[in-house]
C-alpha cells in the first residue's frame, strides 16, 4: 500500500469489527483497536503483504486519572517496506490486565517492563516482569499524574549506620507550582522582518 | 566419580570501564562462554519524562541534552521537530542548514566517542587519542555557538536561539579540509590490523530479521543490509535537498558496523561542506511572536515587546491539542519524541524513544555462546550512552 489513504482503507476493510476508529494526521495513521483484539490485530498488521508493519518502534502509556478508563496504551509501528508509521491505542481500566507482545515482538520485553514500572500496568504472559528503571525495592509508579514530582523517599549515607538508608522525603522549601492560567493568548500579529534583527544586540 | 560443576555468575560493571557508563550486566558463564547476559538499567534513571511533564515547552529543552550526552543537539532536533509539527510553523532555510550541520557534527562527535572506545575496549589507545583531539575542536564549536562544549540548548521550535558567531562558518569549512585525513590515520590504524579484525568480525551478528524484530534502527539495521536512514526515508528539514550516501553493512557483525560509522563520518563531512556553501545570510528563527521572543533592542523601544518577552519566559507559549510522535536519525538510530499536548504551556505528555534501549535489550541475544572476551567488543559496537537508555 503506497498512500494512507488506501493502506487506511484497507485495513478498516480487513478488521472491519475489530477497529473503533481511524484518522491520518500528521502523515501517521492513527487506530482505536478494543483490548481483547490485540493480538490478532497486531500479527495481521506485521504479516499482511499490504501493510508489514515488522517493527514495533515502543509501548507507551498516557494516564487521564479523572477518567473512569483511564489509562491509554498506545503502541507504536513502524513498516520499512512502505514507509508507514502507525499508532496503534486502546483504553483500560486501572487494575486491568493486558496481554503482552513478547510472543509477536520480542522487542516487547524491555519496553513493557518499563510501562509496568513507571505506570503500574500488569501484563499477562510476559516471561520476566520486572522494574526495569527505578531503584531495586523502589514503591509506586512514578509517571502517574498523581505521583509527586518530588517522589516519596529520598537517599542518603547516614554516619550513624555506616550505609545509605532511604528517608521520606523533607522539604526546606515547598515545590513552587505557578499558576499560569493567564487571559494572555499571546500576540496576535507577526512579526516584521525588521532591519534591526541582522544588527548584534 | 563424576563431579557436578555449576556455572559462574559475574557481575560486570556497574563500575567497569568497558562497561561504557552505568550498565550493571549479569553474565551467566560455562568457563569462559556466556551462557545468559541480564543486563540492569536505570542507574543513572533522573525521570526526565516526568520533570519535562513539569516544565514549559522552552523549559525542556535542556533535558534533551542531557540524553545521549554525546550528541546533545540531535536530540533537541527531534523535540523541536514534533513542536512545529503541531504549531504548524516554518523554519526559516538558514536555521535549517544551521540546524542540520550541527546536528552532522554530533554525528560526528559521537561516532569519534564509539569508534575510538570500540579500539580502546580491544586494547587499541592511540586511535582515541587522536580522536578526542577532534573531538575537542567540534565541541569548540558548539561552545562558540550556544556557550556551551556539551549541554548545548541551542535548536528552540521555529529555528535556533542565536545566529552564529562571525567566523565560525569558515572554521568549520577549514575542519572540513582536515578532518577527513584523521579519519584515514584512524582506518589506517584499525581497518585492516589484525587484532582489531579477529576481536570484531563474526562478532555479534545480526540478521535481518532479528534486526527488524528488535526493533534496531541506526547503524544497527544498517549494518545488516537493511538500507533504512530517517534522512532519506522521511527527510526532516532540509536533508531532502543534500546530497548524501546510505553506508550499509553486508554481515551485520561488529567490524561492519564499525565500517559503517567510517564511512558515514565521511558523509556527514560532506553534509556539513553542503551546508556551508548553500547558507546565506537570513533569519535564523520563525517571526511569529506567539512563539519567538522579541530581540533586546525591541524590548528597549516597545512596552509590548517587553510584556511578550516576559509572557513568553514566565507562562510559555501554549501549543494546540493534539498527538504527534516524530523521529529523527540520530547518530545512534531512531530517536524519537511522542508528544500528547492538551494546550497549555506545558505538555502532558513526553515519551522518549531511545534507540540504545532496544539495542541493550537485545544484549543477551548477542552474546549468548560468545567467549567472556566478546562482551566489550559487542557492548562497543552496540554504541550505548546511559543518558538516552536510562532517561
Amino acid at each position: 500500500m503506497n498512500n494512507l489513504i488506501d493502506l487506511e482503507k484497507k485495513i478498516n476493510s480487513e478488521l472491519t469489527t475489530k477497529i473503533n476508529k481511524s484518522s491520518i494526521k500528521h502523515d501517521q495513521i492513527y487506530v482505536e483497536i478494543d483490548k481483547e483484539d490485540l493480538i490478532d490485530v497486531v500479527l495481521f498488521l506485521k504479516t499482511n503483504k499490504d501493510t508489514k508493519f515488522r517493527q514495533l518502534i515502543d509501548i507507551t502509556v498516557v494516564d487521564y486519572p479523572e477518567e473512569t478508563q483511564r489509562f491509554k496504551i498506545v503502541y507504536l509501528f513502524l513498516s520499512h517496506e512502505f514507509n508507514h508509521r502507525m499508532i496503534l491505542s486502546y483504553f483500560i481500566n486501572e487494575n486491568e490486565l493486558i496481554s503482552s507482545l513478547t510472543s509477536v515482538f520480542p522487542s516487547a520485553n524491555w519496553m513493557e517492563r518499563e510501562v509496568f514500572d513507571m505506570y503500574g500496568v500488569n501484563f499477562k504472559n510476559h516471561p520476566d516482569l520486572r522494574r526495569i528503571l527505578t531503584d531495586y525495592g523502589f514503591e509506586g509508579h512514578p509517571l502517574r499524574k498523581d505521583f509527586p514530582l518530588t517522589g516519596h523517599s529520598e537517599v542518603r549515607y547516614s554516619e550513624e549506620k555506616k550505609k545509605v538508608i532511604n528517608e521520606p522525603v523533607k522539604l526546606e522549601q515547598n515545590y513552587r507550582n505557578f499558576d499560569y492560567e493567564s487571559p494572555w493568548e499571546g500576540t496576535k500579529y507577526i512579526k516584521e522582518i525588521s532591519e534591526t534583527n541582522d544588527k548584534k544586540n | 566419580m563424576t563431579k557436578k560443576i555449576k556455572n559462574l555468575n559475574l557481575n560486570f560493571g556497574p563500575q567497569h570501564p568497558a562497561a561504557h557508563g552505568v550498565l550493571r550486566l549479569i553474565l551467566e558463564l560455562d568457563g569462559e562462554v556466556v551462557e545468559k547476559a541480564d543486563p540492569h538499567i536505570g542507574l543513572l534513571h533522573r525521570g526526565t519524562e516526568k520533570l519535562i511533564e513539569n516544565k514549559t515547552y522552552m523549559q525542556a529543552v535542556p533535558y534533551f541534552d542531557r540524553l545521549d550526552y554525546v550528541a546533545p543537539m540531535n536530540q533537541e532536533h527531534a523535540f523541536a521537530l514534533a513542536i512545529e509539527k503541531i504549531l504548524n510553523i516554518d523554519v526559516p532555510i538558514r536555521a535549517q542548514y544551521i540546524r542540520v550541520m550541527f546536528c552532522e557534527i554530533g554525528r560526528i562527535l559521537s561516532h569519534i566517542l564509539n569508534v575510538t572506545t570500540q579500539a580502546l575496549d580491544v586494547g587499541a589507545l592511540t586511535p582515541s587519542l587522536w580522536g578526542f583531539e577532534e573531538r575537542e575542536t567540534l565541541m569548540t564549536f558548539y561552545e562558540r555557538a550556544s556557550g556551551s562544549r556539551l549541554h548545548a540548548n541551542y535548536f528552540r521550535a521555529g529555528g535556533v536561539h542565536q545566529d552564529l558567531p562571525a567566523g565560525l562558518e569558515k572554521d568549520i569549512s577549514k575542519f572540513c579540509e582536515t578532518f577527513p585525513k584523521i579519519i584515514n590515520d584512524l582506518e589506517n590504524l584499525l581497518t585492516d590490523n589484525r587484532i582489531f579484525k579477529q576481536r570484531n568480525v563474526d562478532i555479534g551478528v545480526v540478521t535481518k530479521d532479528d534486526a527488524l524484530n528488535y526493533s534496531f534502527s541506526g547503524v544497527m539495521i544498517r549494518g545488516s543490509g537493511i538500507p533504512w536512514d530517517l534522512r532519506k526515508s522521511q527527510p526532516y528539514d532540509c536533508y531532502d535537498q543534500l546530497e548524501f550516501k546510505i553506508p550499509v553493512g553486508k554481515n551485520g557483525d561488529c567490524y561492519d558496523r564499525y565500517l559503517c560509522r567510517i564511512e558515514e563520518m565521511k558523509e556527514s563531512v560532506s553534509i556539513i561542506k553542503q551546508c556551508l556553501a548553500r547558507m546565506e545570510k537570513g533569519p535564523i528563527k520563525t517571526f511569529d511572536g506567539k512563539i519567538s521572543p522579541p530581540s533586546k533592542a525591541e524590548i528597549k523601544q516597545s512596552m509590548e515587546a517587553l510584556i511578550h518577552h516576559f509572557k513568553l519566559f514566565t507562562e510559555g507559549y501554549r501549543v494546540p491539542k493534539d498527538e504527534i510522535y516524530t523521529a529523527v536519525e540520530a547518530p545512534k538510530g531512531e530517536f524519537g519524541v511522542y508528544l500528547i499536548s492538551d494546550g497549555s504551556s506545558k505538555p502532558y505528555k513526553c515519551k522518549i524513544r531511545a534507540p540504545g534501549f532496544s539495542h541493550l535489550q537485545s544484549m543477551d541475544y548477542l552474546i549468548k555462546g560468545h567467549m567472556l572476551a566478546d562482551v566489550p567488543a559487542v557492548l562497543g559496537s552496540l554504541d550505548i550512552v546511559f543518558g538516552e537508555v536510562d532517561r
